[in-house]
């Protein structure tokens, strides 16, 4: 079966939002059980007293490209019917600034958020609460902001092809940086004092 | 596997926990042919709900009439349906692992009200940034990452770099 089976139509569409909640439950599930619904756990990376965010990302960012690659590579998925989004240079960084000072400063970020508030933290709930004003203020003010939201444009550009190497070269580098820093992590993670949470 | 401990302290190995989240975004690409995400569902409860108040303001928003408005559903969204599966498969991770608690987590450093104030003061700052980015950690950071998309690169070096020195900077609200 070529993928995606639902644009392919293997599968009907109508099945979409249903594999939406099993495909969410399994996110959820994966953020909770890692521990990413405790602020403080989530907040450790940037202290070296906890590097569980370096490690889970960094790994399922790993084996989600390296799986396009070979699913690409044995024939098994059409790369062109992937949703890749539009890479727009100011807006992804800007936004991306923006999102770390609030990251720091709520400890969360959307996702883990909402795993927070389903198991009960009030925090998260918060967090939750103040996205929903964050977003209300932004498309309040978008007129102000439209012509940023729209500057830098490259399309859908690869990140392999901005440095001019194939995709697999590319995810090489990726899995030795990572590699890199997941056993850095372990070191620091010796050297830094241990904080209870 | 290790013995489950029951008193809410036990998390998966966060390598094991990074292959789940790994196959779980790749299958989503396989079936559905997008990524995970979870700001986009905030968007469209935002956006849905305008449009339910003033209507008329929606369409003329350039912003919003994205989202909602004439021919649009914004809450019969592929999106909305994953994040109702986030919050439902966080809950069932909390049942198995004990976790389920109403708590305010912070720092015994600081009181509870600082924690809630900073807490939402971060999330209106996020969902702010994660419209400018149009996607937040998990649809434009990881997601992009996944499909080597340029820009999924640039918004995560932004957002841990940036949290990284922002972190430092209010060091007292967490360690």
């Amino acid at each position: 079966m070529i993928g995606p089976i639902i644009s392919s139509g293997i599968v009907s569409p109508a099945w979409d939002n249903v594999f939406a909640v099993i495909l969410g439950m399994g996110f959820g599930f994966a953020l909770e059980s890692s521990g990413f619904s405790s602020s403080r756990k989530i907040i450790g990376t940037f202290f070296g007293y906890d590097f569980v965010v370096l490690k889970v990302f960094f790994t399922a960012a790993i084996v989600a490209s390296l799986g396009l690659l070979y699913l690409n590579y044995l024939g098994l998925v059409d790369f062109s019917q992937l949703y890749i989004q539009p890479t727009f240079l100011t807006s992804a960084i800007v936004g991306g600034i923006i999102m770390g000072i609030g990251f720091s400063m709520g400890g969360f970020c959307p996702g883990t958020s909402m795993c927070a508030a389903a198991i009960g933290k009030i925090d998260g709930m918060v967090f939750l609460g103040g996205m929903f004003i964050g977003v209300f203020i932004f498309s309040e003010s978008f007129p102000l902001l439209e012509n940023m939201y729209y500057s830098g444009s490259q399309g859908s550009k690869m990140i392999n092809s901005a440095f001019g190497i194939s995709p697999e070269l590319f995810s090489l580098f990726l899995v030795l940086a990572a590699v890199g820093m997941f056993f850095g992590a372990a070191w620091v993670q010796k050297k830094v004092k241990k904080v209870e949470y | 596997m290790k013995t489950i401990k029951k008193d809410g302290s036990f998390y998966l190995n966060p390598y094991l926990g990074g292959v789940i989240l790994g196959t779980v975004l790749l299958l989503s690409f396989y079936i559905s042919g997008r990524g995970l995400g979870a700001s986009g569902a905030v968007k469209n409860t935002v956006a849905a709900t305008v449009n339910d108040i003033a209507p008329q303001h929606v369409q003329q928003s350039a912003y919003y009439s994205q989202f909602a408005g004439v021919d649009k559903k914004p809450l019969s969204n592929w999106l909305i349906y994953e994040v109702l599966g986030v919050l439902a498969g966080a809950f069932i991770s909390g049942i198995i692992f004990n976790r389920l608690k109403l708590k305010v987590e912070h720092s015994p450093k600081i009181t509870s009200r600082r924690r809630l104030l900073f807490t939402l003061a971060g999330g209106l700052i996020f969902g702010f940034g994660a419209q400018l980015a149009r996607g937040c950690t998990s649809g434009a950071a990881l997601s992009g990452m996944a499909v080597l998309s340029l820009g999924g690169y640039i918004t995560m070096v932004a957002i841990f770099g940036t949290a990284f020195v922002v972190a430092w900077v209010l060091r007292k609200n967490w360690i």
